[in-house]
């Protein structure tokens, strides 16, 4: 479809000046946090009602025309990586929050409303939104609820799919329709839990109920340093066998922690192989039993330093260090390239061990941060995009750490999501038939498939082109498809 | 793979009509089965369990009374707190039913706990989805939408569930209440960060369970006051499992309603408030099917609980559009519509 014609039938239903399509327009929205993919979309539109979110996808059904769905553009695997032949809507303008239920412990809010803002609101309430991925100050609750996102505090606390009640959006025939409620479950079949973590492909979120939590009483967070990863690893599975869930449980490695007490001086140890966060919450006595059994394990478990936060100030700077992983790993290094597997806990010496030969062999950095509690793993790649070679070699080393969590029992993605950046390494976790059972719940939300094509779950030929099918009992899928 | 689940694909394969239950002990909840069920609860075993993991996995006819005992020599527990309604309650239909017990406002639902699974889809595929870790986010969450499903988006076949530490302590606090003064201390209680992990009010007692460490909850205890519960695991059995003689069901039907936890206790005579508010029990008249409306009218959704009932499904009549929907996501995982015929939603007009 020709530029002219789609914009001038988008600004049919809404003021011209939010429908962008010049390219200084649209260049700040060619890619969203993961950098090294980019496209310039035809449109970017900045709908403000559900109506306009409707029209616009009126229109893109009616032309066959792309949809991907921006929220703060934060996201990590390219979710909301423009179609270069279509729309991207950008939600931003929907940035209220719309009631606040103290007595139920709710929050109704728009798509567009950041992380950090809903727990600002709420705090002279005494409430909080668990969820906080380390991008809150930022990242916007439409794209948390895209992503499925996580946290430092999800071990405990959960995922964004524990922490919400409720769901409306937009479908791609323009139809609204809310799933979940505000009551704990909801009849017939549980929409709401399939809708989180969709990436923009099943729908288009308009609002959203979120499940508040009262504020810990105390928070006490312990920093360990180790002169041996799986030293630190085995500390981790101690606590948990000892019956302890703490809020948060970090591990760095060697080189993460020297980026990062370089950029934010959190006092961590610089001569340490591996570091490890422990934060307990709740009421007081609870914290203070706790954190004495966690001081007791860690030191059992050969840890050669302990600290634990004297106060407030110095547990915030604690965690600032690790929130800040990714920008000090940013200043060592031109380019990173963020990796987000998860792995059974029991497995971290070795993938750790095997990433390191990896490492060697492509010759590329790599920095390691850790949500050790629930195994998601986030090597950081360091490596110089201006150097295309170098950028060959960075994806292939992240694609073949994805393919080794899967190898020992894990997954592609903990919290990220699979994007545009990890749909080949779909085809290494899923066989055809499971690939072709997620096209046919999609074409139940979307027949027409509009709704961010591309993204997320492969064709069974992109699979094929790829080379890496899942294969079952030695027979190859699909026999009839062409292979490159 | 088993001899049973070779037989289910083969015959869904040849679209041949098929309906399972694991030990049919829920069988009341739902519709009637239009096809003779076969059984899963030989399709048993524990297939992987690592308790630093946090992580068990069990083939779907796998007792749960097996898996609770199982657990609890590691010092661990299922979160979710499954409802028994009889010895032999399998994994799988925990899992299809997807009800929760007291514990459910803690530390959460069986589809927050649910991790991956593996089932037959209406094709006579064996699919697998999600997995034995913590977060996973590759593919749509097919995992939890099975979960409520009876089955009905396909035969589960093998469940990996996040598991917990059992508290180092309990202790239930009780005190005398109404149901309106129980509703407002549930919400008090629900905004301050006690280690609570249960709050239900029957026969005009409100109780309190806490869950935690030995001097945390003592000391949450003494802040709430009331008086302690001497045997309380017989009464939070008895809730959970609906042995509490309040459950009972002579000359009426037992429903469920799930409403909004703050909604106000003078609507109807609620016999009793569980989950802090948010799932309550009451009787009506054997037929009376009013209480949809009624739940409906309040935010929630109704559910009826009486082995009596021989029409419909006994589960509220779901919005136009999100029937709609939900016929479509059924379609995509059983597109010839085999699987437990005539369970769970009410036939397509």
């Amino acid at each position: 479809m020709k530029t002219e014609i789609l914009v001038a039938a988008l600004a049919g239903g809404m003021s011209s000046n939010r429908v962008l399509h010049s390219s200084h327009e649209t260049a700040p929205y060619e890619c969203d946090g993961l950098t090294m993919f980019k496209a310039r979309p035809k449109v970017v539109v900045l709908p403000e009602t559900r109506e306009e979110v409707c029209y616009v996808l009126k229109v893109c059904r009616e032309n066959g025309v792309p949809v991907v769905a921006r929220g703060a553009g934060t996201g990590l695997s390219g979710g909301a990586l423009p179609h270069a032949e279509g729309v991207l809507l950008v939600m931003a303008k929907f940035n209220r929050i719309l009631a606040v239920d103290g007595d139920a412990r709710t929050a109704r809010v728009e798509p567009g409303v950041r992380n950090l803002a809903i727990s600002e609101a709420v705090s002279e309430l005494g409430l909080y939104y668990a969820p906080d991925p380390s991008s809150q100050i930022a990242c916007s609750i439409g794209g948390n609820i895209a992503e499925n996102s996580g946290g430092v505090h999800c071990l405990k606390y959960g995922l964004t799919v524990h922490n919400v009640l409720s769901v409306t959006l937009a479908l791609a025939d323009g139809s609204i329709v809310t799933v979940g409620s505000d009551a704990l479950d909801s009849p017939g079949y549980d929409l709401l839990a399939v809708t989180i973590g969709s990436e923009g492909l099943l729908g288009i979120v308009l609002e959203a109920t979120v499940k508040l939590l009262p504020k810990p009483e105390e928070m006490r967070v312990v920093m360990a340093a180790f002169d041996d990863v799986t030293k630190a690893g085995d500390s981790v599975g101690r606590i948990i066998a000892e019956g302890i869930i703490p809020a948060g449980l970090e591990m760095m490695d060697g080189p993460a922690v020297a980026a990062v007490e370089d950029f934010v001086k959190a006092g961590y140890p610089l001569d340490a192989e591996a570091m490890l966060l422990c934060e307990v919450d709740g009421t007081r006595d609870e914290v203070a039993e706790e954190l004495l059994k966690v001081e007791r394990i860690l030191k059992d478990s050969g840890a050669t330093m302990l600290r634990v936060a004297k106060d407030e100030a110095e547990r915030i700077l604690f965690w600032k260090g690790r929130k800040s992983a990714f920008p000090a790993v940013g200043r060592i290094s031109p380019d990173y390239y963020c990796m987000d597997g998860t792995i059974p806990r029991k497995h971290l010496s070795l993938v750790l061990t095997r990433m390191r030969e990896m490492s060697k062999r492509y010759a590329l950095r790599c920095a390691n941060v850790f949500h050790a509690g629930d195994g998601n793993l986030h090597p950081l790649i360091l490596f110089d995009a201006n150097d295309p070679e170098e950028l060959t070699r960075a994806e292939a080393f992240g694609a073949e750490i994805l393919e080794l969590c899967v190898e020992v029992g894990g997954t592609i993605t903990g919290e990220h999501g699979v994007g545009i950046e990890k749909i080949n390494e779909m085809c290494v976790q899923f066989s055809s038939d499971e690939l072709t059972q997620f096209h046919e719940l999609k074409a139940a939300f979307d027949p027409t498939g509009i709704l961010n094509p591309g993204k997320a779950v492969p064709t069974l030929n992109r699979c094929a082109e790829f080379g890496k099918m899942h294969i079952h009992k030695g027979q190859m899928p699909h026999p009839e498809l062409e292979r490159f | 793979m088993s001899d049973l689940i070779d037989m289910l694909a083969a015959r869904l394969k040849n679209k041949q009509p098929i309906s399972v239950i694991g030990s049919n002990t829920k069988g009341f909840l739902g519709g009637a089965l239009t096809d003779e069920p076969l059984s899963m609860r030989e399709h048993a075993g524990i297939v992987n369990y690592e308790p630093t993991e946090l992580v068990l996995t069990a083939k779907a006819g796998t007792a749960l009374s097996e898996i609770n005992t199982l657990l609890a020599k590691s010092g661990q527990m299922l979160p979710f707190e499954p409802p028994m309604f009889g010895e032999d309650s399998t994994l799988g239909g925990a899992m299809a039913s997807g009800l929760s017990g007291p514990r459910r406002i803690h530390l959460g639902s069986a589809r927050d706990a649910i991790l991956g699974l593996r089932l037959i889809n209406g094709l006579g595929q064996h699919l697998r989805f999600g997995g034995e870790v913590m977060k996973n986010v590759a593919g749509y969450d097919l995992s939890r939408l099975s979960v409520g499903a009876f089955g009905t988006l396909g035969i589960l076949t093998e469940i990996s569930v996040k598991v917990l530490p059992l508290p180092e302590q309990e202790r239930t606090q009780m005190f005398t209440y109404s149901n309106a003064r129980a509703l407002s201390e549930m919400i008090r209680i629900g905004r301050h960060p006690y280690p609570v992990s249960a709050i239900t009010w029957v026969n005009d007692m409100l109780y309190v369970r806490l869950s935690g460490t030995g001097r945390g909850v003592d000391a949450a205890a003494k802040a709430l006051g009331g008086e302690t519960l001497a045997n309380q695991k017989r009464f939070w059995n008895s809730i959970c499992h609906h042995m509490h003689p309040s459950f009972k069901q002579d000359q009426e039907w037992l429903w469920r309603l799930s409403l909004p936890p703050t909604t106000p206790v003078n609507s109807i005579p609620f016999e009793i408030l569980d989950w802090a508010g948010a799932q309550r029990w009451v009787h009506a008249a054997p037929f009376d099917y009013s209480l949809f409306e009624l739940a409906e009218s309040l935010g929630g959704h109704a559910t009826c609980f009486s082995g009596e009932r021989v029409e419909g499904t006994g589960m509220q009549p779901l919005k136009p559009l999100v029937m709609q929907l939900s016929h479509r996501v059924k379609k995509a995982l059983d597109p010839f519509g085999l699987i437990n015929r005539g369970r769970f939603l009410e036939e397509a007009s």
